[in-house]
């Protein structure tokens, strides 16, 4: 095992964080305090609790898996996109390092920006809402298997994209969406029953639950499903990888 | 002999749509020599020496460096081999030094400031060490890139078009670097299109031309065999044309009937160059000065490619 690669992919692409720290920390966090005092402070003020839950409380979770998913894929989406469109990729293909090494090294930078991010709006919201964590743990692990499951997501999506239209496409056409109705600022036991049931075809729908529950014991779906849900959606993001190194796809001419 | 470090059998390279890249490339590079690949543009130059590093799969064919088989054993093998890409691929807004740490620490090695510092001065680039990328001239990013490629201390150091863009005077000093690298037990093969660099650094020369290896031949041997010697005669009077008793000869007339061109082979056991002085005195025609002249390495290089592009 080649540490040292994943320890110096590592190293690379926290340093380009911390190069552009404006556009990759404090932007995102900025939107996300915009979305609680919108939504959670002024509008939330209005809307009735939740299954029990203060409104504004209520979306901390979903706008943190919001921010979560989609900085994950921007983040290890362009970790391995940029290489690809200046070229340095070469150093990547020819270096003795496996297709495990270089997805972890790109990975574990991206995973660990958007954990970063996660926790700096948890921290951020407690100055917007009252709230309370009824199960630190899992809430730690629902968004660590998160940020890795949907950095492997943008992984796949900076290898496929061949211009920066295409590596917008996704997380815009597909991923937004898929988040907005995933029950980020709603449950979807307020939907009627034949919404209720398409969403259960939606993945993002058993994070957001699952998520949820760590917060305040209550979830749309079962703690099982989410964890399923999460680990199928992993599973299926490695053996896509797993796939591409071996053939080279979009990597190798 | 020195036994090779760098062993290529049968590597075909063929790309949907039939465009054949690399055709049954085999060679044998020894250790510690400088091989100069030379070719025109699309020759198959850069897809060699793509497949060989791993950039580029091949349809068929085997490599081995150092004895390690490139697919079956590619981390031994690749952490043998540096390579200078032809194009100034480079991470535009990152430091020098933090690029050329990344690339030691890509290649498995730990961090050693004091062995890339000794590369950074050997390659002056010590006083741009934190100047990010983008800063830097055209020639120093190519430094760059060579500074990435020996972070990892290669034994096999492929430059691809190393020179390109450069200015005279950092050619030079590329070429010391080159030859310091030779010195130290790095084996290099390079791609160029200046036929210069080639015959002033190889030791042995490889043509390649659509796919295929031409020739591999010690630069030298192959000088010997194929250049060409000319005989350049000055006369002391110009003539308007060849008297007829000159004709077997061959000889070309220049410089506005000044000077007359005789080829002729250094290795033939009559040069015929006592005969045609003797024809030139019976002819009335007084010689002012004499010089010989070996045909370059680029002639040799043209004359083989329009050869093998014979249908």
């Amino acid at each position: 095992m080649n540490l040292t690669a994943i320890a110096a992919i590592y190293r690379f692409e926290m340093a380009r964080t911390f190069r552009t720290l404006a556009q990759s920390v404090i932007s995102p966090v900025l939107s996300t305090a915009l979305y609680f005092i919108v939504f959670g402070t002024a509008i939330g003020s209005r809307i009735q609790e939740v299954e029990g839950v203060s409104y504004g409380a209520f979306i901390v979770p979903g706008l943190i898996m919001l921010t979560v998913l989609t900085q994950s894929i921007a983040n290890a989406s362009f970790g391995i996109f940029f290489p690809k469109f200046i070229g340095t990729i070469y150093e990547l293909l020819s270096a003795p390092a496996s297709f495990l090494e270089i997805t972890a090294g790109y990975v574990l930078a991206a995973a660990t920006k958007s954990l970063a991010i996660g926790l700096i709006i948890l921290a951020t919201a407690f100055f917007f809402v009252d709230l309370s964590i009824a199960h630190p743990v899992w809430m730690l692990t629902f968004l660590v298997l998160t940020c890795l499951t949907f950095s492997l997501f943008g992984f796949i999506i900076g290898i496929w994209a061949q211009n920066f239209e295409q590596l917008q496409l996704i997380p815009l056409l597909a991923v937004t969406p898929l988040v907005f109705l995933g029950g980020a600022f709603y449950s979807i036991t307020m939907l009627p029953p034949v919404w209720q049931a398409v969403s259960l075809f939606n993945p993002v729908v058993y994070l957001v639950s699952g998520f949820r529950w760590s917060f305040f014991g209550t979830a749309d779906v079962g703690l099982g499903w989410s964890v399923l849900a999460i680990a199928a959606v992993l599973a299926a993001c490695l053996a896509i990888i797993a796939w591409i190194f071996r053939t080279g796809w979009r990597l190798r001419a | 002999m020195s036994h090779p470090i760098l062993s290529v059998e049968g590597l075909k390279k063929s790309y949907a749509g039939g465009m054949v890249a690399l055709d049954d490339v085999s060679l044998e590079i020894r250790e510690g020599e400088i091989l100069a690949l030379l070719g025109p543009n699309g020759a198959g130059k850069t897809t060699l020496i793509s497949t060989i590093c791993g950039i580029t799969q091949p349809t068929a064919g085997r490599v081995t460096v150092g004895g390690h088989d490139t697919v079956s054993a590619y981390r031994a093998a690749r952490a043998l081999v540096g390579l200078v890409p032809q194009e100034i691929n480079l991470e535009p807004f990152e430091k020098v030094i933090n690029t050329v740490r990344f690339s030691r620490g890509l290649f498995g090695h730990a961090r050693d400031d004091g062995f890339l510092e000794r590369i950074l001065r050997q390659l002056s680039l010590w006083d741009k060490r934190d100047a990010p990328i983008r800063t830097l001239s055209g020639g120093m990013k190519r430094r760059v890139l060579i500074a990435k490629a020996l972070s990892h201390n290669p034994r096999v150091l492929f430059l691809d078009e190393p020179s390109a863009g450069v200015d005279v005077e950092l050619r030079r000093d590329m070429w010391e670097v080159v030859r310091q690298l030779k010195a130290d037990g790095v084996t290099i093969i390079l791609t160029t299109h200046y036929i210069e660099e080639a015959e002033a650094m190889a030791d042995r020369i490889a043509v390649i031309n659509r796919g295929r290896i031409l020739l591999v031949e010690d630069k030298d041997a192959l000088m010997r065999r194929m250049g060409r010697k000319e005989l350049r005669i000055t006369l002391k009077d110009p003539i308007a044309r060849l008297p007829d008793a000159l004709d077997d000869f061959g000889l070309t007339l220049d410089s506005g009937g000044g000077r007359l061109v005789y080829g002729y082979d250094r290795q033939a056991s009559r040069t015929g160059i006592v005969r045609l002085l003797s024809a030139l005195q019976a002819a009335g025609l007084t010689v002012a000065d004499l010089e010989t002249r070996q045909s370059s390495l680029e002639e040799i290089f043209v004359g083989l490619v329009q050869e093998g592009a014979q249908p």
